[in-house]
């Protein structure tokens, strides 16, 4: 296991993790971790398990066995809203989004502020999506128009303001550029280290190495359903990750 | 903040805009009424008499309570076929009940009880058993059917209380009772729909399950409320068409479904979810007991009301998909 960077205890730990879907293995026995601040990539083919493994994080599937632990705790996450409890928020790569409802429907959908009387209080709703929002992207102006029509950045813009509005201690983030242009991608990059510099915990999903390299502080590698390793980014070469996606070969120097 | 003027302005033309659509729809159907009543009114004695006009309101009326228990469960994407055959059980069920010396309210609330009980198996089959909500309520259509001719052996229940019948037939402060009773449901409904944690997570639900389910929505919870309002309401619809006709008919309600679900669908809801409201039923409801009036009154085969219905509902659906856009 890595030593901690930070002389703190680990933010997420995911012990020896399976899933399976009927007969087949989606993730094998797969242990992970995330510090404070820090920020794991989690790497490989489409198809290598690394989505499933942190939907069980995020409340969307159950683990067939395995623990979690966050704060050095065990926790029983079964559902999306017990994740959000524990300030585990998650980006999709679909976005979830509801497609017929505006921006603040659905930055606060499952957790819609109320007046007094029990009703929406939409203006608040608005109030509070327009300025999480803005924040993000400043070019954000049909924040009351259904997110169906709105264009891949600023469906991406309403995810990822959601996920930040509730104050998350843990983000993933499940190929968070894959429906960006280059700007866009840059920004979210920027965002990422910004995150980062707060203490937020961040776990950066993607099949693509050039994603992520220059972000990560370390990288888990995942080949078919199972962890290849885990290395410190700043100890290997883009080409030694490459031999762990592609040949699911761990380099020399990985500790 | 960089350019809060151009942040401030833009959405609201936006939001205009999809309220303006709404709201277009609902004026056209009105108009569309106003033709249809300014067209009978010229075009025979009988349309516009005291007596004709409140008949056409209280049927108006009945399909109007089912067309808006239809659309929330139409908002879920889903679909209540079972509609009608619960308007004639929940006919039989009551006069039945009444019948056995159960006091009017007793009936009444037991009745409804039964509506909840028939939308809660509609959603215990759609959500725990995955059927699809077509097959579901199909089934249920049926077996429900053959329930109220079981009960009733094909019988009709005459001899109801007459304060039950006077539920229907009477009117409060020059009103009548089943358009207060319009009023009664539209109302709530309208504020459950537009103002509620639950009428938006019914919009999500229908919009995009999954992610529904990602934010955190109880998604099971959301859709077994959707059947049981329906069918509710349906059976409330049951209830006052009984009192209304002043006898059990287990056939009651037959191809009702039907006609609340293009009022439904014809009020602007969409068959593919997340879109509809509360007054768009109402109307199509309206504009829908009007064409059937009409033709009866201009002495129209019943049976070609049948085909416009049907016609009415392609034409509308395709309408719909013209306005979805296309990915």
């Amino acid at each position: 296991m890595t030593s901690s960077p930070m002389g703190v205890g680990p933010l997420v730990e995911m012990r020896n993790i399976s899933i399976h879907f009927g007969g087949i293995k989606a993730v094998d026995d797969v242990s992970i971790d995330l510090y404070p601040g820090e920020v794991v990539a989690l790497l490989g083919h489409n198809g290598a398990g690394k989505s499933t493994l942190v939907k069980v994080l995020s409340g969307a599937y159950r683990a067939n066995s395995g623990q979690i632990l966050i704060d050095g705790r065990t926790v029983e996450i079964g559902s999306p809203r017990d994740a959000k409890a524990l300030g585990i928020e998650t980006i999709y790569q679909t976005l979830a989004l509801a497609e017929n409802i505006d921006a603040p429907g659905n930055l606060f959908l499952g957790r819609e502020l109320t007046t007094p009387w029990g009703t929406l209080d939409d203006a608040a709703m608005e109030h509070a999506a327009r300025q999480a929002i803005l924040e993000l992207n400043p070019n954000f102006t049909r924040i009351k128009e259904p997110v169906k029509n709105l264009s891949g950045g600023q469906r991406q813009s309403v995810a990822i303001a959601r996920a930040l509005h509730f104050k998350a201690r843990i983000l993933i983030m499940d190929e968070p550029t894959a429906a960006l242009g280059p700007h866009e991608t840059r920004q979210v990059a920027d965002l990422i280290t910004r995150l980062k510099a707060k203490g937020i915990g961040i776990f950066l999903i993607s099949h693509d190495i050039h994603d992520v390299f220059s972000l990560a502080d370390r990288i888990s590698v995942m080949k078919n359903g199972k962890l290849v390793g885990t290395v410190r980014t700043q100890d290997v070469t883009q080409d030694d990750v490459l031999g762990m996606i592609i040949l699911g070969k761990r380099p020399k120097i990985a500790a | 903040m960089p350019e809060p003027l151009v942040a401030v302005g833009a959405p609201a033309v936006a939001a205009r805009r999809r309220l303006r659509f709404a709201f277009l729809l609902n004026l056209t159907l009105l108009g569309l009424l106003g033709l249809m009543w300014a067209g009978l009114s010229l075009g025979t004695d009988s349309f516009a008499t005291f007596g004709n006009f409140t008949n056409l309101l209280r049927q108006g009326s009945i399909w109007a309570i089912m067309a808006v228990g239809q659309t929330f469960v139409i908002i879920t994407a889903g679909i209540d076929l079972s509609a009608g055959a619960v308007v004639g059980v929940a006919g039989t069920v009551v006069a039945l009940l009444m019948k056995s010396g159960v006091p009017v309210p007793l009936a009444i609330l037991a009745t409804l009880g039964f509506g909840v009980a028939v939308g809660w198996v509609h959603a215990f089959g759609i959500v725990r058993m995955g059927l699809p909500p077509f097959i579901m309520t199909l089934a249920s259509l049926t077996a429900l059917r053959g329930i109220g001719l079981l009960m009733t052996n094909g019988q009709t229940i005459a001899g109801l209380p007459a304060e039950f019948s006077a539920l229907a037939r009477d009117s409060s402060f020059g009103i009548p009772n089943l358009f207060l009773a319009v009023i009664a449901v539209a109302v709530p409904c309208h504020l459950l729909l537009h103002h509620s944690r639950w009428g938006r997570h019914l919009y999500a639900v229908g919009s995009n399950r999954e992610a529904a389910r990602l934010s955190g929505i109880r998604v099971t919870r959301v859709l077994y409320l959707a059947y049981i309002l329906s069918a509710t309401l349906s059976a409330l619809a049951g209830i006052l068409t009984t009192a209304r006709i002043g006898i059990g008919v287990a056939t009651t309600g037959d191809g009702w479904e039907l006609q609340a679900i293009a009022s439904s669908v014809i009020g602007g809801a969409s068959l593919f979810g997340a879109v509809g409201s509360v007054p768009g039923p109402l109307l199509g409801a309206m504009l829908l007991t009007t064409i059937n009036n009409g033709a009866n009154l201009l002495n129209i085969n019943p049976f070609w009301q049948r085909i416009v219905t049907g016609g009415l509902i392609v034409a509308i659906v395709y309408l719909d998909q013209l306005r979805r856009p296309k990915r």
